[in-house]
Order: structure tokens, then C-alpha cells, then sequence
């Protein structure tokens, strides 16, 4: 191979939401297919706005489909989402910085 | 004073380089183009550091993990052993060896024109979405690229992860209208004679391109002639390279 490599995920964040569909799927939780579905949608419904440009943008809306298809196929809320997404949220602001930031059992759920 | 670090809260860069700090105002002149932000949190004067605050995208994707988590959904041990796979052992490394092989053995290339998933599974590539491999030989007549139109397809168990251009707007709809005007931008020059046909890959099927072996590469052996196979010449946006 030519050049220096380019780091696979730009961000941690890409890497476990592109971890998430795959294990999903293994797990049976919706099958590829359906998934490139659903994907193809969110991805065509960002794409109207603006160009995207397969960086960012494009982890975005895998996010996005993810959870579209966990609350299609029943398995994760979208309010019990927003809550735990606001909880962890408050987490972070609220602890120091170097210590592990965690949200309460239960806490929005 | 408050440490203001030129990267943009809206993305990856604030979690990446970690000296962003979700109390230091963001200046709008760092933020990537494009990027929605939401809005910055009170400005504090003091300076007690509380963590980081990741990037909206990134708290979701948490909240998801945690409610899947609860449920007995998702083991993150799990999920580790997947980013460990596609971070470092999964590549377009995996494909050059595919390409090698068939440059240099007949059996092997007749087996993968045939049977593509049988034949890198004999590999130990295997793919975990169930979908079917397909070879597709460039030649000196036709020159093939890949595509997917709907998301972004792509043949993980060779090539790893796609590159941000196979997954951008830009490309997923030009180089179906006009390949030979994307490939002259990516430094493909193809004579005129040569046609161009353009796969669409779709959850089931993925495609690999052997591309045409460089000449001047008869003594080579199969380690030497991997170092020629790049990511690009097997999705068709580049061509083998030749010996230095």
C-alpha cells in the first residue's frame, strides 16, 4: 500500500456507532437489508438539505438510523432516548474533570 | 483564562484532540462548515475543568448503548471486539492479497471468477452481513468501478472501512452519469477505447475489482505484488501501480 494510512474512524463516536449496526444485526435484531434501507432513507432525507460528504455527515445519519430502526423494530424508545441522552449530558457537566463520568442505574430509563 | 482550542464542538476534532472544553466558548471561525451546533453552554469564568462534553451525535449514540445495555440487548465487550477488528486487522490489505493471488494463481482466479464468497472465505474472509462476494476483472476492453447509490455498501472483509469519498453525495451520484469524468479526477485516465461499466452494490451482493496486473512485474512474487494493489484500483477509481 502507498502513503501513510488514514485512520479508519475520525472520531470514537463513528466507530461505535458503526460497531452498534453490526453487532445489532448479528444479534438479530434487524437484517442488513432492512438496514441499508433504513440507512438509505436517513441519508437521502439529510441529502436534501445539503451535499454530504461522507465524513461526519455521514456517521450523523447513521446515528440517525440506528435509532429509527431500534424503535421500529421495538427495542430502544425514542423519549427513553432523549432522556438518557439529557442524563448524560447533565453527567458530563457535572463531573470532574479525569474522573469516569457515569449516569445512575436506572436514571431516565 | 479559558483555553479556547481551534477545533470544532460540532464534531469529531473536540473528542479527537481532547483539549476542548465544553465551557471555553467555541469560536465560529473553527467550526467545520456545516456543522449544526447546538448552543454553547454558559460561559464560566472560572476555570475548574469539567469533563469534556462530547458531541451531540456521540451523547445519542451513549444514550442508545445505555438503554440497549439495561435491556440485555448489548454486551460492550461485544462491541469492542468489532472496532478492534475494523480499526487494525480488517483493510484493503485483506483485498491486495486477494488480487495477488489471482494475478499469480490460475486455480485460485478461475475459483474467484466463479464462487468469490468461497473463495476468500478459503482465505478467512469472511463477511458478517451474509452477503456475497463478486469479483469483477478489469481489462484491457473494460474498466470497472463500484458504487452504492442507496448507502454505502462495501466489501468490509476485504477493504475495511470505505473512505469518505465512496460514501459522499458527490461520488455515490456522479460516477454513475459521468464515471469517466470522475475517474480522469481521481487521475484515471482511460483511453477512449476502453469502456467503463459501473456496479452497484446493494446489501446482498458486494463487489471487488481485480484490477489489470502492472507490466513489468513478471519475476514478482505474491508478498511484492500486494505492495502494488491500493485501496482504489480494487473499487475501480485507480489502477495497479507500477514498479518504482
Amino acid at each position: 500500500m502507498s502513503g501513510a494510512p488514514s485512520p479508519v474512524f475520525e472520531a470514537p463516536w463513528h466507530a461505535q456507532a458503526f460497531a452498534l449496526a453490526v453487532y445489532l444485526n448479528e444479534r438479530g435484531v434487524f437484517d442488513w437489508p432492512e438496514w441499508t434501507q433504513v440507512f438509505g432513507a436517513v441519508l437521502a432525507e439529510h441529502g436534501l438539505t445539503k451535499e454530504l460528504d461522507g465524513g461526519d455527515d455521514y456517521f450523523l445519519a447513521w446515528v440517525g438510523a440506528l435509532e429509527r430502526i431500534c424503535s421500529e423494530k421495538g427495542v430502544a424508545e425514542l423519549e427513553a432516548l432523549s432522556a438518557l441522552k439529557t442524563s448524560w449530558e447533565r453527567a458530563y457537566l457535572a463531573t470532574p474533570h479525569g474522573a469516569p463520568v457515569r449516569i445512575a442505574t436506572g436514571e431516565a430509563g | 483564562m479559558l483555553s479556547v482550542s481551534p477545533v470544532c464542538r460540532g464534531c469529531s476534532r473536540a473528542a479527537q484532540a481532547e483539549v476542548a472544553r465544553v465551557c471555553a466558548k467555541p469560536l465560529d471561525a473553527v467550526q467545520c462548515f456545516g456543522h449544526d451546533l447546538p448552543m454553547p453552554h454558559d460561559i464560566h469564568d472560572d476555570d475548574h475543568a469539567h469533563s469534556l462534553l462530547p458531541p451531540d451525535p456521540a451523547l445519542r449514540v451513549k444514550a442508545l448503548e445505555t438503554l440497549l445495555e439495561r435491556k440485555g440487548l448489548l454486551d460492550p465487550a461485544a462491541l469492542d471486539e468489532i472496532i478492534e477488528t475494523y480499526a487494525h486487522k480488517v483493510g484493503p490489505q485483506n483485498g491486495a492479497q486477494v488480487v495477488a493471488r489471482v494475478w499469480t494463481d490460475a486455480n485460485f482466479r478461475t475459483l474467484l471468477m466463479n464462487d468469490a464468497t468461497e473463495a476468500v472465505s478459503q482465505m478467512g474472509f469472511y463477511g458478517r452481513q451474509g452477503e456475497h462476494m463478486v469479483a469483477i476483472a478489469n481489462t484491457p476492453e473494460v474498466h470497472n468501478v463500484v458504487v452504492c447509490t442507496l448507502c454505502s455498501c462495501y466489501p468490509w472483509p476485504l477493504l475495511g472501512i470505505p473512505p469518505g469519498w465512496y460514501k459522499s453525495d458527490a461520488y455515490r451520484a456522479r460516477v454513475v452519469r459521468e464515471p469517466r469524468k470522475v475517474l480522469a479526477e481521481f487521475g484515471v485516465i482511460l483511453p477512449e477505447t476502453q469502456k467503463i461499466r459501473v456496479w452497484d452494490s446493494t446489501a446482498e451482493v458486494r463487489y471487488l475489482i481485480i484490477p489489470q496486473r502492472p507490466a513489468g512485474t513478471d519475476g514478482m512474487s505474491q508478498a511484492q505484488l500486494t505492495q502494488l494493489v491500493t485501496r482504489e484500483s480494487m473499487i475501480g477509481t485507480g489502477l495497479a501501480q507500477v514498479p518504482q
